[in-house]
């Protein structure tokens, strides 16, 4: 990489903390416990609208794995997870009436959390319908992951999303507050993920699973990228580019191995597909809020009215991390 | 009190030193621990105080201690030195840390010792025999200088070391003693560590050694080799390391694999492995007496490890592990067959050669408007779309996939130049493809077909050029793959010869001769058909020499030409 575009990728990440900086004032403490924050502490950071009846399982699945505190941006949410939030005790939550859009889908706000709190500490970035899955998840809890990363001195790490639904209609079965999405959104695609390397950041670019097999077959390089790295180390300097699809500087990004190797990786097993999924995408496109002029939630509309089934004879029944690692979709690596 | 005294090394998680050096101090065995420097004062004193209603348990001068640097070796020296002082009824001295965990029931192991009493337990040997090397280094732990450290200063490090490299600079051992490696966890008799502690030329070893690389791994295996009566080149410590030289860390779900272990003391242990401790510490006789012993399992399961991490599994492309394209294995995990121009020459091929070898037949998968998967198929294992769209969009990452999500079943599909060629050169650089072409069949299905002649000559103009480039990418340096070429006319000729090859390639179920071949389009008329071509100015090579007179080929009318093989 040549001094230029290096010296160029630095002014960027300069150009998203400053911009960071500046959108702090977009948002309005609700409750904020951040000086309950420990020097070791596993942080959560997420940005949610209107997910109140996620929340509840999400803090019981994230608090079971370790997580020590959250820290919420409610993007004017009108259902009350602002209330509810503020009074977990281990929650902190910020108000912001801004749009998403104009943060860079959240982003900037999330930036501005990180470098605020999140210094120091492993942080987890995550979206309320995302479930993250590492190797030895169901017996080890998340510091025990985030110890070995720092033994290993490995400073991020990868999970690529993996899109859940549901067989059928993925409005038949309503989804109840408090319960294990999974239980309803029990399927996945195992093997059509297309992997094309970025460049200028070093980042894998990853696209495939059921939305791109069922909303994109015609226009497969506009499905969503798939490639995150939720999980860092964080430190002042860092920032997140795209959403948490990669990070500067680039060595963050270099979670693959090149040379036929398997680096450590997990999963983000992505709940979007429950009956509130057509609701969501047609207040969303009404919103137009979100990447690429709503692109995706476009597609989906068309294709919701119809059929909205994404299941297929080879779709996979998820059972647990053990069986995403054998399919080869995440690797315990050196991680024994 | 025993004859067995530990020295431990601590640097975190005090609390969990503390259980053991109470466990070990419990069961009569003293205790000298020697904390980090960089603990915190106030952490020290509490912990210090904390331990202080034991008797047996001491605390020596503390040293700095950063992994690879000479503060570990002065540490154990200062430690065992002062057990040595201390309790002069100790006979053998076992190094641990504080993050080892004793297994089996202390008693045990101090019978052991005293079954044993002047062998020296120490993983000694010599670098030329032993692959342990990071960051490259070897033999030239001992002949270079390494003033800097390489946690925090890698590249003064590394610079340094090029830089001796560069001008040959190299050191002498002291005495021209012979430099040993091993664990650092050692378990040495009084004899042995008082004899290398109060050598009279010690100061000359130190000075050396201070500035060999990870001497903690190197002075005393070295140095035990002077003065022991009896090695016994292993450690009683269980340490396994990962492909970067750091230990393996245990977990609770390791708790059966420990109890099957059969070994003294493992190490390391997560502080917060909760289970472990309560296991072993307070349980230790319940923990380890039920099950029969298997110390191979944890051997093999970290040495998958390693093989996981530095060179996966083959064919596989995921979000950590995407080798470069320069990474000479290939794209794909498993074999594969890939037919040119045979599903156009003979009419039933694909269920012919699925009925013949058993193997998974698809047809022409790259064909555009979708894939042909085999029995029509939408969608196959993995969930892979027959879509041509996002086929095409990463036609290579669409081979991958298919190899990777069938695997155990060998796969074989129809390839020609009315395909889309995207994955032409991923599949010539593949090793596991075995590609069959009969160059030039693709005029057959133009000349069985209805269509203006003009279209007809543009369009076979068209398909010799691709298929001309794809026999450029298999005759090309590159090529890597199995690769069988025929010109139609030599095909034709003796279709029976190429048909067992191929098939014995496959490994057929059946080991015999083939009875029977699958049903040749009639091609009567075809010589005809190609100087027709050849008229109009369009030279069709491709297919070779085919007789070109219009009674040549000509069968008598209502037979199909059947081949047939000449049984020698």
């Amino acid at each position: 990489m040549s001094f230029v575009s290096s010296y160029r990728l630095r002014l960027q990440r300069r150009r998203w903390l400053i911009r960071a900086v500046r959108k702090r004032r977009e948002l309005k403490a609700v409750a904020n416990r951040t000086r309950r924050i420990r020097r070791e502490d596993v942080l959560l950071f997420c940005t949610a609208r209107n997910e109140r009846i996620r929340l509840p399982y999400f803090l019981e699945y994230y608090r079971q794995l370790g997580v020590d505190h959250f820290l919420f941006v409610d993007n004017d949410s009108s259902d009350g997870s602002a209330d509810y939030l503020a009074a977990q005790p281990d929650c902190s939550v910020w108000h912001t009436p801004h749009g998403y859009k104009r943060a860079r889908f959240g982003m900037d706000w999330i930036n501005w959390l990180l470098l605020r709190h999140g210094h120091g500490h492993w942080c987890l970035t995550v979206d309320p319908d995302e479930f993250f899955v590492y190797p030895f998840c169901d017996t080890r809890p998340i510091q025990a992951l985030t110890d070995w990363l720092d033994a290993s001195s490995i400073k991020s790490f990868s999970a690529m999303l993996l899109d859940m639904y549901p067989k059928g209609r993925i409005d038949a079965e309503p989804y109840r507050e408090g319960q294990d999405p999974l239980e309803i959104a029990t399927w996945f695609d195992s093997g059509n993920y297309l992997i094309e390397k970025n460049r200028r950041y070093g980042n894998l670019w990853i696209q495939g699973g059921p939305r791109q097999r069922v909303f994109f077959a015609d226009q497969p390089e506009l499905a969503p990228a798939l490639n995150k790295i939720p999980l860092v180390k964080w430190d002042r300097k860092y920032a997140y580019v795209s959403s948490t699809h990669m990070l500067l500087p680039r060595g963050l990004n270099l979670v693959y191995d090149e040379w036929g190797g398997e680096k450590a990786s997990g999963l983000l097993l992505h709940t979007k597909f429950l009956d509130t999924f057509t609701a969501k995408a047609t207040e969303e496109l009404d919103r137009k809020q979100h990447y690429n002029a709503s692109v995706e939630y476009r597609a989906y509309a068309g294709l919701m009215r119809d059929d909205p089934e994404l299941w297929c004879k080879w779709s996979e029944k998820y059972i647990n991390w053990r069986q995403l690692e054998i399919l080869g979709l995440m690797s315990k690596g050196n991680w024994a | 009190m025993s004859a067995v005294g530990i020295v431990m090394l601590v640097h975190t998680a005090l609390d969990r030193a503390e259980q053991v050096a109470r466990h070990w101090a419990a069961s009569g065995c003293p205790v000298v621990i020697h904390a980090d420097r960089s603990v915190p004062a106030a952490r020290f004193r509490a912990f210090v105080r904390s331990l202080s209603d034991v008797g047996t348990i001491r605390f020596s001068s503390r040293h700095r201690c950063e992994w690879g640097t000479w503060g570990i070796v002065a540490a154990t020296q200062a430690a065992s030195a002062q057990m040595l002082r201390d309790f002069p009824e100790v006979r053998h001295v076992y190094l641990a840390s504080g993050s080892c965990l004793p297994l089996r029931p202390v008693q045990e192991l101090i019978d052991y010792l005293d079954a044993r009493p002047r062998t020296d337990f120490i993983e000694s040997a010599t670098t030329s025999d032993v692959p342990w090397t990071v960051g490259g280094l070897d033999s030239e732990r001992f002949t270079m200088r390494f003033p800097f450290a390489w946690k925090r200063n890698r590249r003064l490090f590394d610079a340094y070391v090029r830089l001796q490299r560069r001008l040959g600079l190299k050191r002498r051992m002291p005495n021209g003693i012979t430099p040993h490696m091993g664990s650092q966890w050692w378990c040495l008799t009084r004899q042995t560590l008082s004899a290398i502690l109060q050598d009279p030329e010690r100061a000359d070893y130190d000075r050396f050694f201070k500035r060999v690389w990870i001497p903690d791994e190197s002075y005393f295996q070295t140095l035990a080799r002077l003065y022991s009566g009896h090695i016994e080149s292993r450690s009683l410590t269980l340490s396994k390391f990962d492909f970067q030289g750091k230990p393996h860390i245990f977990y609770d779900d390791h708790l059966q694999l420990l109890r099957r272990s059969d070994c003294f003391v493992a190490r390391k242990i997560w502080p917060r492995a909760d289970r472990l401790y309560e296991a072993f510490l307070t349980d230790a006789d319940h923990a380890m007496k039920r099950t029969e012993p298997n110390p191979g399992k944890i051997d093999r399961i970290f040495a998958r490890a390693v093989e996981r991490r530095t060179r996966g599994r083959p064919g596989l492309h995921m979000q950590s592990r995407f080798p470069n394209p320069s990474w000479d294995h290939g794209p794909t995990g498993a074999q594969y067959a890939v037919f040119q121009g045979f599903a156009d020459l003979f009419e039933d091929f694909e269920p012919w050669l699925a009925r013949k070898t058993g193997c998974k037949v698809h047809g022409h998968i790259y064909a555009s408007g979708r894939a042909a998967f085999s029995g029509g198929q939408p969608v196959i294992a993995g969930a892979i779309p027959d879509s041509a769209a996002i086929r095409d969009y990463r036609p290579a990452a669409f081979l991958t996939n298919l190899i990777w999500a069938s695997r155990g079943e060998h796969q074989c599909f129809q390839f020609g130049p009315n395909d889309n060629q995207g994955a032409a050169g991923a599949m010539s650089r593949d090793p596991n493809a075995r590609i069959s072409v009969i160059s030039g069949a693709w005029a057959v299905p133009l000349f069985t077909s209805n269509r203006n002649f003009g279209d007809l000559r543009a369009e076979a103009a068209r398909l010799q050029k691709i298929e001309s480039d794809f026999l450029d990418l298999l005759r090309g340096p590159h090529a890597k793959a199995r690769i069988r070429i025929w010109t139609m006319a030599e095909f034709v000729d003796s279709p029976m010869e190429p048909l067992q090859e191929v098939i014995d390639d496959l490994g057929a179920k059946s080991a015999q001769r083939l009875s029977e071949a699958p049903k040749m389009v009639n091609l009567a008329g075809f010589g005809q058909f190609l100087q027709n071509l050849k008229n109009q100015g369009m030279h069709p090579y491709l297919m070779g020499d085919f007789p070109t007179g219009p009674t040549a080929a000509r069968p008598r009318p209502g037979h199909h030409r059947k081949p047939y093989l000449v049984k020698k």
